[in-house]
């Protein structure tokens, strides 16, 4: 078993770093104190170590990290900061999603890749989007408020962007 | 998670070779949803792994004489929005929407789930009533294995260390005929088959019944056909007797275990419950022609 050298492109940063086979991206990237991806089950069963690899959202207990040799990643972290956070997670703060925060950052990687693909989801479409992701405060209700909200407050902006939401 | 070696080849001929030369030390590795979880449950040890992923020859679909050819390590959620699929491959899509989490619907593929071989796996019977085939390669050559003879028993396929699962194939449905899969779960997300269930039929030009397929999963060793319940529907009006009786004889066909799941009796009584109610959608389905 010998180390590599691998890159990986983390919120816009880039890391070179040398890592066993056996290393998973959950390690690599709370290594890379990335700690925003929870540790959680390590079998895929719960989501709190969710990430974007290259745009879609996984298990990053589930993948290698020389799997991962070379992919763009986007952590919770990335997404806002505390003073320019993303809609998504003003939502999650406002509707009172959060709990003990646990399951937090996967939740929100999964309603960003939702959102990404389908803007204005059911309440169906976005408990089948978060199944994947277990709250065991059972915060739920909220959670699939704070992403309803989000979905609103996303295409309210983007209205207002594209100068269709003003009145004429 | 103990110790393992990891091979990273970038073509297939080069994954053959590595085969060739390391197997049965060598475990071929795509999505990890299994293998990995394998590992942490300690289940089972690997010596050595090959990544999968960076093959490109085993990624996508195409048409190719009058077959779908399916890459072994196209990711379920890539059977979501396959325009070919969703022609050609409606029942597998089916299954794809309703397997695990979307989580690990991007990294788990439709050739892992095969070779994991659970009884429960959700392609399986999808797969089974389009009469599908898998294809095995190595250094030797491919060989071509019917998707009933692929998988032998629970976590047992026909594959050979030294083989790779390339592809699936399967004919283009006939246009008269229709199907559809269904699953029990114990909630409605993320969740293993209590029962799992295909049909396919197809009519003839008189709206009688030409052909009909009907695969059960998690209620035996293996995902299997219900032969005797597809016998008596051909060459009758698939009315709502003849149904009654297909999911009874199906109902009569499985094997199934009471685990923590669910009881042997109600996985038996679900089979005939989710052979009916596919039977009479699909046959209601199938439009008569003008």
């Amino acid at each position: 078993m010998q180390p590599k050298m691998i890159t990986l492109t983390v919120n816009g940063r880039k890391h070179q770093v040398a890592l066993n086979p056996d290393e998973t991206l959950l390690n690599a990237l709370r290594q890379l104190n990335y700690t925003d991806v929870k540790n959680g089950c390590e079998k895929g069963d719960c989501g709190a170590c969710a990430v974007l690899l290259n745009g879609k959202a996984v298990n990053s207990c589930l993948v290698l990290a020389w799997q991962a040799d070379g992919s763009e990643i986007l952590t919770n972290a990335g997404l806002g900061t505390m003073d320019n956070p993303h809609p998504i997670q003003e939502a999650f703060a406002d509707a009172g999603a959060a709990q003990c925060g646990y399951c937090t950052p996967g939740m929100i990687i999964s309603a960003k890749a939702l959102l990404d693909q389908n803007p204005h989801p059911s309440e169906e479409e976005i408990r089948e989007a978060i199944s994947g992701n277990l709250c065991r405060c059972t915060g739920y209700a909220q959670i699939i408020t704070a992403i309803q909200i989000a979905a609103e407050r996303i295409a309210a902006s983007a209205l207002v962007g594209s100068g269709q939401g003003g009145k004429q | 998670m103990p110790e393992f070696d990891l091979l990273m080849p970038q073509t297939l001929p080069e994954a053959l070779e590595m085969l060739g030369d390391r197997a049965p030390d060598l475990t071929p590795l795509a999505g990890g949803t299994n293998v990995i979880v394998y590992m942490r449950e300690d289940r089972h040890r690997y010596k050595m792994l090959m990544d999968l992923t960076r093959l490109n020859e085993l990624h996508g679909v195409r048409r190719e004489d009058g077959h779908l050819v399916l890459g072994s390590a196209t990711t379920i959620a890539e059977l979501l929005t396959d325009p070919l699929i969703a022609e050609h491959g409606a029942l597998l899509r089916q299954a794809a929407a309703v397997f695990a989490s979307p989580l690990v619907r991007n990294r788990a593929t439709v050739g892992g789930n095969l070779v994991d071989a659970s009884p429960a796996a959700d392609t399986a019977p999808p797969l089974l009533v389009m009469n599908a085939e898998v294809e095995l390669a190595s250094q030797k050559g491919v060989r071509r294995v019917p998707m009933d003879e692929f998988m032998v028993g629970v976590n047992e396929t026909l594959r050979q260390p030294e083989e790779l699962l390339v592809s699936i194939r399967w004919p283009l449905p006939a246009t008269r005929s229709a199907g559809g899969f269904s699953k029990i779960g114990l909630r409605k997300g993320a969740v293993c088959s209590v029962v799992s269930a295909a049909v396919m039929v197809e009519k003839d030009e008189d709206g009688l019944c030409q052909s009909a397929r009907i695969a059960l999963g998690a209620v035996a060793t293996r995902p299997i056909r219900a032969y005797a319940a597809e016998e008596i529907l051909v060459g009758q009006p698939l009315k709502p007797q003849i149904i009654d009786l297909a999911g009874q004889l199906s109902a009569e066909t499985v094997k199934p275990i009471d685990d923590i799941r669910g009881s042997a009796d109600y996985r038996r009584r679900m089979v005939e419950v989710l052979v009916r109610r596919l039977l009479s959608r699909a046959a209601q389905e199938i439009v008569p022609r003008e």
